[in-house]
């Protein structure tokens, strides 16, 4: 094989064009199998992500719906509205996120960064063995970075995306029921589409800000001490 | 290459940890070459700093005081990632718990350190699923790990080791979690491939059993080097080896 390889001197071995590399698909491959194969715990990770987004797409939908109900300047339907529970004011032709609403979304999206990040560091330590093996295999940290990093992304997209949309339905369902088709038609699609799209991206950007902090923690690690952990 | 040369040099090696307050010297002085193309196994009972000094010959720590030389080249002196290199493609590790990637496969474990040498995807299987062949788990490629007996892991993990050609294989312990049995399989099949393939290998052990095929014994004992004993002098000596402990 290749020997000349193994006998490396002395320069070929300080030689900068020498590095390890990860490619970026074969990483994605890895990402993905690592949820795939702790699948429910990913699922429970991702579970309190996918909460606080649907409350954040609910809210923001059933603005949209409210506002496509007031721009009908029907009367009725502004009644409707308002005995809904939103606050309108007489010259109000549209609602906004109320200042009370907006810290309960605040919040809960808090609530559930601090939850993941919780997640993730419990991650973390159950991996410190496989991620001190890595290192000994070559890996650099920026490697076991990006994994973590990889893999939070994915669970992101994908719990937010869900949340995003089951919060989105969710109002619209109860659109339909409180206002009657009328709902449907009149609201806004290009808002509602807007609405579950921002909330799929602030679930993205909370779920990589969750990691953030662990992933950096795995990343530093020296393999002795991923080693000497017993299990 | 020449059988004289040294791949690995340690030279006035002291490291010192804080335990809590108190400052443990855990090697006070090392100074030992290894020749390559070797079996070096490194004896000396828990507490001696033979992991410790194991770990400083495979760059997974650096020493307070001293110098440790891999092929020549002062590890101390390498960044994070000539040090990443270094482990990748000189260096293949065995460990007492096997340390198999849980989420991979055989053979996915024994391709990982030929990725990250920026071997592509088809070379590094061809090649992975060699190794598995030479330690004799060709039809077992596909397995996880929680599907392999210890044995099968452990050959698993010198396949791994084998996987980018290293001029050293260190192994601390590889016999420690295996029993009997398979523990000499696994002392037998490191010694083929030290001959077959001429790697250096360095083991860290308490398993008398790694003494047969040992061409020299390193002792440590509290922190420095006990003595050295080569194959011949070891046959001799062996019915004392017993007793030592």
């Amino acid at each position: 094989m290749n020997s000349d390889q193994i006998i490396g001197s002395k320069k070929n071995l300080l030689s900068r064009d020498r590095l390890v590399v990860l490619p970026f698909l074969k990483s994605i491959e890895i990402a993905l199998k690592s949820i795939k194969v702790r699948f429910f715990r990913s699922l429970i990770t991702t579970m309190s992500l996918v909460l606080a987004v649907s409350f954040l797409g609910f809210i923001s939908v059933s603005n949209e719906v409210a506002n496509g109900l007031l721009a009908t300047q029907n009367p009725e339907l502004r009644q409707a509205v308002v005995r809904s529970g939103y606050d309108l004011g007489a010259e109000d032709t549209r609602v906004d996120s109320s200042p009370k609403q907006r810290w309960i979304v605040i919040l809960s999206l808090l609530v559930c960064v601090v939850g993941i990040v919780n997640a993730q560091l419990m991650a973390v330590t159950e991996r410190f063995r496989e991620i001190g093996t890595m290192k000994c295999l070559g890996a650099l940290d920026r490697f076991i970075l990006r994994l973590f990093i990889l893999e939070a992304g994915m669970q992101g997209l994908a719990g937010a995306g869900a949340g995003a949309l089951a919060g989105g339905l969710f109002s619209l369902l109860n659109a339909v029921l409180r206002f009657g088709t009328v709902a449907l038609i009149e609201v806004s699609w290009t808002g509602v589409f807007f609405s579950v799209g921002i909330a799929t991206g602030v679930g993205c950007l909370l779920s990589l800000l969750g990691v953030l902090y662990p992933a950096l923690v795995a990343a530093r690690m020296q393999p002795v001490e991923a080693m000497r952990v017993e299990q | 290459m020449a059988e004289s040369s040294n791949i690995v040099r340690v030279t006035g090696v002291t490291k010192s940890f804080r335990l809590g307050k108190v400052e443990v010297q855990a090697l006070k002085g090392i100074d030992l070459e290894i020749a390559k193309g070797h079996y070096i196994s490194i004896m000396g009972p828990s507490g001696s700093g033979k992991s410790t000094l194991f770990n400083m010959i495979g760059g997974l720590d650096k020493p307070t005081s001293g110098k440790v030389f891999i092929d020549e080249v002062d590890i101390a002196q390498l960044d994070a990632y000539e040090l990443a290199w270094l482990r990748c493609r000189k260096i293949g590790y065995i460990f007492q718990t096997f340390n198999i990637i849980q989420v991979m496969t055989a053979l996915e474990n024994v391709t990982l350190p030929m990725i990250f040498a920026g071997m592509n995807n088809d070379a590094a299987v061809e090649k992975g699923l060699q190794l598995l062949e030479l330690v004799g788990l060709a039809d077992r490629f596909n397995h996880k790990p929680f599907e392999l007996s210890g044995g099968q892991q452990q050959r698993v993990a010198i396949a791994r080791a084998l996987a980018n050609d290293p001029a050293i294989i260190l192994a601390d312990e590889p016999t420690g979690n295996l029993d009997l049995n398979t523990g000499e399989d696994v002392i037998a099949l490191l010694k083929r491939l030290s001959q077959e393939r001429n790697v250096t290998v360095i083991s860290a052990t308490h398993d008398f059993k790694m003494l047969n095929v040992s061409d020299q014994v390193v002792w440590i004992r509290d922190g420095r080097v006990d003595k050295i004993e080569d194959r011949e002098e070891l046959s001799i000596s062996i019915g004392q080896i017993g007793t030592r402990e």
